[in-house]
This record gives structure tokens, C-alpha cells and sequence, in this order.
């Protein structure tokens, strides 16, 4: 089992001619995931590859194929505006890859999304995989695997860091969610820790967190009072210095609010273990599962 | 992007926002005019990205023209927190009654712009909330509606029981959201907001920050980028479209990703050295932001060994390798080199490096290891 993502997966992808929609449409193509229809405007009609029918806008594009999924690669000037589209074509999980969006584009999105009853994963985010069912966004599918572990990340390369230390040690995936590095987003940690603690597939939760914001801490306390399965943790950005971005546009500390040592401490205040490197989640995995 | 004050009272200024009048100067003679125009006693505020200019001697009062050319002879040029001032303003100094503090953030929590006030101004709001949290009242605002008219009110009511002073501040507070919507802010802030004996109200201290999202379709905001307040390595980096920030260690660090590049630095400090910078290449990393990378990096006289260490997913290990190798032809590289790389284009990446007599790791941990070793042999 999975979530978000898996088998019955129709995926539109907005921006599939562009230069990074048609290289991600094809790895997602050879990866197996559906992808039933894209849309870039003006180009309606063509075909993809000659296989994925391309249409002018998301609603003809989801009342001709039955897409109930979106991945947008569209440029950040376009990308709220691909947002809104595809939660008024009715579309029910909208993946937003574009790393840039305006952080007042937003605080619009959002509520907007939330009303019409639809989920948005990112911005700024390489989406999601169900291993060996469907891959959404970016993550290099052939360094994950199927399995009992669910993860989720506020990064990308960092996530396959962890990933291939738990594939190469022979620990699967249910699935990996990268819910992005804005300061705002649709998708939260506690969105996701709710969904794999219902999951019947997933035995275990990775969460790898960093500096900024405060979805680490109420993660923390969220799986203190809901989650029962074992939560194993990394934090990000231990060493780096007060008031500067580092490279995401969330990962920052403001004043004294948002240090690696605050989620750190949450985590183990929930006796949810956090790891020093990443090479450690095999072990912590490993330990957990079979106690589990 | 944090803005100067002189720049952030401009945008005040557009949007109606009553202050003291006044101008920037970079020259003591520029300043002594200024002062000259605008009449009677002012201040002399050095224009720094740094708080605590008064205590550091960046703000300093004058009674007439010729002490205001003086202090800004003294303070120009003046170095507050590494960076060396280039301007002042200069403003007529205020009569004070009262200092509030009225300020909007992009609230992280709420996912919405959010309006902070307090009759506690002038001092650190970070402070007052710790320390006398029922001094502060916070409004969430919705901003497809914006602030209404009763959130203001009932803001500028907690500031003042003077119903005129009541609304000059809410006129102030919803001129003050239109800076901050309008120019995409993630904070627009006015510490302090003043009374003054006569009954006015006015911002004294304009404090903005852009978010940098907005920079590419604002262009007119991205000019008032001032690359003299950055270190040369990270104006040189963001040219190059490099996320770079220099830090204090002697481990340089080339990473695909920005939480990649975190954790490397923690895994650096992990093993007991200290990392040289932040520096994360890219998703898709061409070999020209590589050599880039290594100019920027190799011109830090600190650092005593770099590391790559790439994922490749959409990046190209092999891409990097051949960056590497330009890198090494175009200029000398005197501190050694410890590449780990795996994933897209592994084998060609390696086969690349051994070309130039180097070796590639595969391991994470074995790389950081291997490289604070030979930070620390070099020191």
C-alpha cells in the first residue's frame, strides 16, 4: 500500500513540452507511472512522443482522459496560475515541481486549493514516488524499491541520499513525498504522517527535516499524540548560520526561532530518534522494524 | 533581499506613509546640504544590513549643517559588523511623545500575511514578545480581502485611546500592507512608530525585506540590490546562478542540492572540521557552474581542501567531472580535492577523473572523512 500515488494514478502533466516537463514525462514514462493527457497551451492536439495527448488547457485535458493527478514544470511567473487551473478542473493531488514561485502567489494558492478539496505537494519539490507503482515529480526512481517504509522530506538530493542507503541495504519504500524547501506549502509533514500512520503499508516513518519554520516541531508533537509507528529523524542544516537562506527558500533561521538544535530537541522530546548522519537510517531502520 | 532604510522609506513614501523628510548622502558635503534643507537639529544614520548601528557609533545627532557634513565624514566609510558604510541619511530629529511598533510578516504558520503591533516600540520586538507577550497583539490577514478596516482599527486602538491618533495609525497600517503586498515583502516594518508632542504620527525607521521570488518579474525592485553590502565571493557566486555563502572553516564544499549541501556541512563538523562555505550547484549543473564553483571557492585564501559531493538524479555526475577537468585546466588548484559522486553517469564521471590522475568516492561518509583529514594535515 502507498500513499497519494500508486496504480490507479492518471497523471496530466502541465508544461510537458517544455525543456524540463518533456525530460521528467519520459523517465516518469519508463518508470510506468499513467500519464494520460499533458497541457501546454496553444498546443493542443499534438501528441507527446507520439503517445500522450497534448491539450490546451487542464479541463479538457481531465474531462477527455479521467487525469486525477497533475505535475507542473511550468516557470515560476506561470506556476500559480497552473496551480488554480488544475484545482478548478477538479484535480485532486496537484504537484507543483517549480522551484521560485513568489511567496505571495501563495498565501492566494493555498486557501484556494483547500476550498475546491484538493491536495498540493510542493512547491519547490521533487514530488513523489509509490516504488514500483508510480513516480510523480523527479526522484530517480531506480534508487528506490518497493516496501514498509514511508518517508518524507522537506528536500530532494538529500531524500536520495537516504533512500539509496535504505534500497542498497535492502529496505523498501511504501512511498517517498518530498513536500518541498518554500516557506509556504500545501502539503505539511503532519499532512503526510497522518496519511502513512493510515496506511496499512507503511510499518515505519523517515522524516528528514531541516532548519526554518516550525512544521518539524509540530510534527513532533503531532506524532506524540497520533502516530503509533516508529518515526526515525534527520534535521538539516546543524551548522548553519542565523539569517541566511541556504539555498531553499524556507531554510532559514529568523532571530532564534527555527535552529536545527529547537527540531532536534522537539523530536527527542517525542522520543522520536534523529539521526547524526544519514548513513545512520539504516541501523535506526533496522532496529525499529524488527522490534516493531 | 533586505533593503537599506533610505530605500525602504522611499517605498513608505510612495504609499503615503507620513515621515520626517530628509535624503541619502554618500558624501559629507551631500549630507551638510541635505541637513542645510531640511532645517534644525538631525540625525545622521549610517545606511548598513546591520542592527545595533547606534551602539557602534553609525547614528549620531547634529544641530547644524556643519555638524551634520562632520558626522558624516566620521561614519562614512565606518565598518559595523564587517561591512564598511557607503551612505547616511539624514533627517530632521523628531520631537517623541510615544514609540510603538507596527510590522508585517509572512507568517509561516498561518500561511498568511500577518500584522504585529505593539505600544512597546523602539526596542527589539523579539524581546517585548518574550518578555511581555500580552504587549503584543497579532492579526492574521486574509489576503484575498486584505486588512479590513475593523483589523486595523482594533490594532491602532491598542496603540492609542486618542481616536485621532487611532486613525492615523490604521491609515498608517493599511498604507503599510500596501508596501507589503505590493512589493511582495516577506517583512515591511516600522520601528518605531512615533507621536509626537503635537499630535502626530509617523514612521521613524524603515525596515524592508523582498522576498527573492519576486526579484525576476519585479526588475525595479532587483535594482535596489546594493552588491557593496555582500561579500564579493557571494555577489561573484550569484552571478554565476550558484547558491554560495561564505562561512568561517577551511572545508570547501561543492553540493548538488540545497539540503544535500546542509547536510554536508553538518557531516564536515560531525567528523571535526569546519566547513568554508555553503555552496549548492544546482539541479541542472552544466561543467561551466562547476569551474565557477572551484574559482569562487579556491579564491577563499582559508580553505585547505574542497570537497564535490554529488547525487546525481537530474545532475550529471559526469557533467561535474568534466568541470573538474576544466576547472584544473584553466587554473591552478594548490589545496587537494576529494570527489565523491554517485548516481547519473557514475561510470563515465569516474572514468573522466581517472584521465586526470584523480579518484572518485562513492561513499558520503568515507569523503567527508577523508577530507577534513587533509583540512586538518594542511592547518
Amino acid at each position: 500500500m502507498t500513499i497519494f500515488v500508486n496504480r490507479d494514478t492518471r497523471l496530466v502533466v502541465q508544461g510537458i513540452t517544455g525543456r524540463d516537463g518533456s525530460f521528467h514525462t519520459r523517465q516518469m514514462l519508463e518508470y510506468g507511472t499513467q500519464i494520460v493527457a499533458g497541457v501546454t497551451p496553444g498546443k493542443g492536439g499534438q501528441r507527446f512522443e507520439e503517445r500522450v495527448p497534448v491539450f490546451n488547457t487542464v479541463a479538457e485535458a481531465a474531462s477527455a482522459t479521467g487525469a486525477n493527478t497533475a505535475v507542473i514544470y511550468v516557470p515560476p511567473v506561470g506556476a500559480a496560475g497552473a496551480i488554480f487551473e488544475a484545482a478548478d478542473a477538479g484535480i485532486g493531488l496537484i504537484v507543483c515541481i517549480t522551484e521560485g514561485v513568489p511567496v505571495m502567489d501563495m498565501t492566494k494558492v493555498l486557501p484556494y486549493v483547500r476550498e475546491r478539496g484538493a491536495r498540493l505537494i510542493g512547491p519547490n519539490c521533487p514530488g513523489l514516488i509509490s516504488p514500483g507503482q508510480s513516480k510523480v515529480g523527479i526522484i530517480p526512481g531506480n534508487i528506490c524499491s518497493p516496501g514498509k517504509v514511508g518517508l518524507v522530506s522537506r528536500s530532494g538530493t538529500l531524500t536520495y541520499e537516504i533512500v539509496n542507503h535504505l534500497t542498497r541495504n535492502g529496505i523498501g519504500q511504501s512511498s517517498c513525498v518530498g513536500i518541498g524547501g518554500d516557506p509556504l506549502n500545501g502539503t505539511s509533514f503532519i499532512d503526510c504522517l497522518g496519511a502513512f500512520q493510515e496506511d496499512p503499508g507503511t510499518e515505519l516513518i523517515v522524516l528528514v527535516g531541516e532548519i526554518g519554520g516550525t512544521d518539524e516541531q509540530n510534527a513532533a508533537r503531532f506524532i506524540q499524540e497520533h502516530v503509533r509507528k516508529p518515526v526515525v529523524a534527520f534535521i538539516a542544516g546543524r551548522t548553519a548560520p542565523p539569517g541566511r537562506r541556504m539555498g531553499h527558500a524556507g531554510a532559514i533561521i529568523s532571530g532564534s526561532s527555527g535552529t536545527a538544535a529547537e527540531k532536534v530537541a522537539a523530536f527527542e522530546a517525542a522520543n522520536v530518534v534523529v539521526m547524526q548522519r544519514p548513513v545512520d537510517v539504516v541501523e535506526l531502520v533496522r532496529t525499529r522494524l524488527q522490534r516493531a | 533581499m533586505n533593503l537599506h532604510e533610505y530605500q525602504g522609506r522611499a517605498l513608505f513614501r510612495a504609499a503615503g506613509i507620513p515621515m520626517p523628510d530628509g535624503d541619502v548622502a554618500s558624501t559629507p558635503s551631500e549630507a551638510e546640504s541635505i541637513a542645510r534643507r531640511v532645517g534644525g537639529t538631525v540625525v545622521v544614520k549610517a545606511q548598513v544590513h546591520a542592527g545595533g548601528r547606534g551602539k557602534a557609533g553609525g547614528v549620531k545627532l547634529a544641530k547644524t549643517p556643519g555638524e551634520a557634513g562632520d558626522a558624516a565624514e566620521r561614519i562614512l566609510g565606518m565598518t559595523i559588523k564587517g561591512l564598511v558604510v557607503q551612505k547616511v541619511l539624514v533627517v530632521p530629529a523628531a520631537e517623541i511623545a510615544t514609540e510603538a511598533y507596527v510590522g508585517l510578516v509572512m507568517d509561516r504558520a498561518s500561511q498568511r500575511p500577518l500584522l504585529i503591533a505593539s505600544p512597546a516600540g523602539g526596542i527589539d520586538i523579539e524581546e517585548v514578545a518574550a518578555k511581555t507577550p500580552d504587549r503584543i497583539r497579532r492579526v492574521i490577514i486574509d489576503p484575498r480581502y486584505g486588512l479590513l478596516p475593523h483589523q486595523a482599527m482594533g490594532t491602532a486602538f491598542f496603540l492609542y485611546r486618542e481616536i485621532a491618533a487611532a486613525r492615523a495609525a490604521a491609515r498608517i497600517m493599511e498604507q503599510l500592507y500596501q508596501v507589503f503586498t505590493g512589493n511582495g515583502c516577506s517583512l515591511a516594518e516600522i520601528n518605531p512608530l512615533v507621536t509626537t508632542p503635537d499630535g502626530r504620527v509617523m514612521a521613524l525607521d524603515a525596515k524592508v525585506s523582498i522576498d527573492d521570488n519576486e526579484l525576476d518579474r519585479r526588475p525595479d525592485l532587483a535594482l535596489l540590490r546594493d552588491e557593496s553590502a555582500e561579500a564579493p565571493s557571494e555577489v561573484q557566486a550569484r552571478r554565476a546562478n550558484l547558491t554560495f555563502i561564505k562561512l568561517e572553516g577551511n572545508v570547501g564544499c561543492v553540493v548538488n542540492g540545497a539540503g544535500l549541501a546542509m547536510a554536508t556541512m553538518d557531516l564536515v563538523k560531525f567528523y571535526g572540521g569546519e566547513p568554508a562555505n555553503f555552496l549548492d550547484i544546482g539541479g541542472s549543473s552544466n561543467p561551466e557552474k562547476v569551474v565557477n564553483a572551484l574559482r569562487i571557492i579556491t579564491s577563499d585564501p582559508k580553505v585547505q581542501a574542497i570537497l564535490f559531493n554529488i547525487f546525481g538524479g537530474i545532475t550529471r555526475t559526469d557533467d561535474v567531472a568534466n568541470g573538474i577537468k576544466a576547472a584544473l585546466a584553466q587554473f591552478p588548484v594548490r589545496v587537494p580535492i576529494v570527489v565523491r559522486l554517485t548516481g547519473t553517469n557514475e561510470a563515465e564521471a569516474v572514468k573522466i577523473l581517472q584521465g586526470i590522475g584523480m579518484t572518485a568516492l562513492s561513499d558520503m561518509d568515507e569523503a567527508v572523512r577523508n577530507v577534513v583529514g587533509l583540512a586538518r594535515e594542511a592547518a
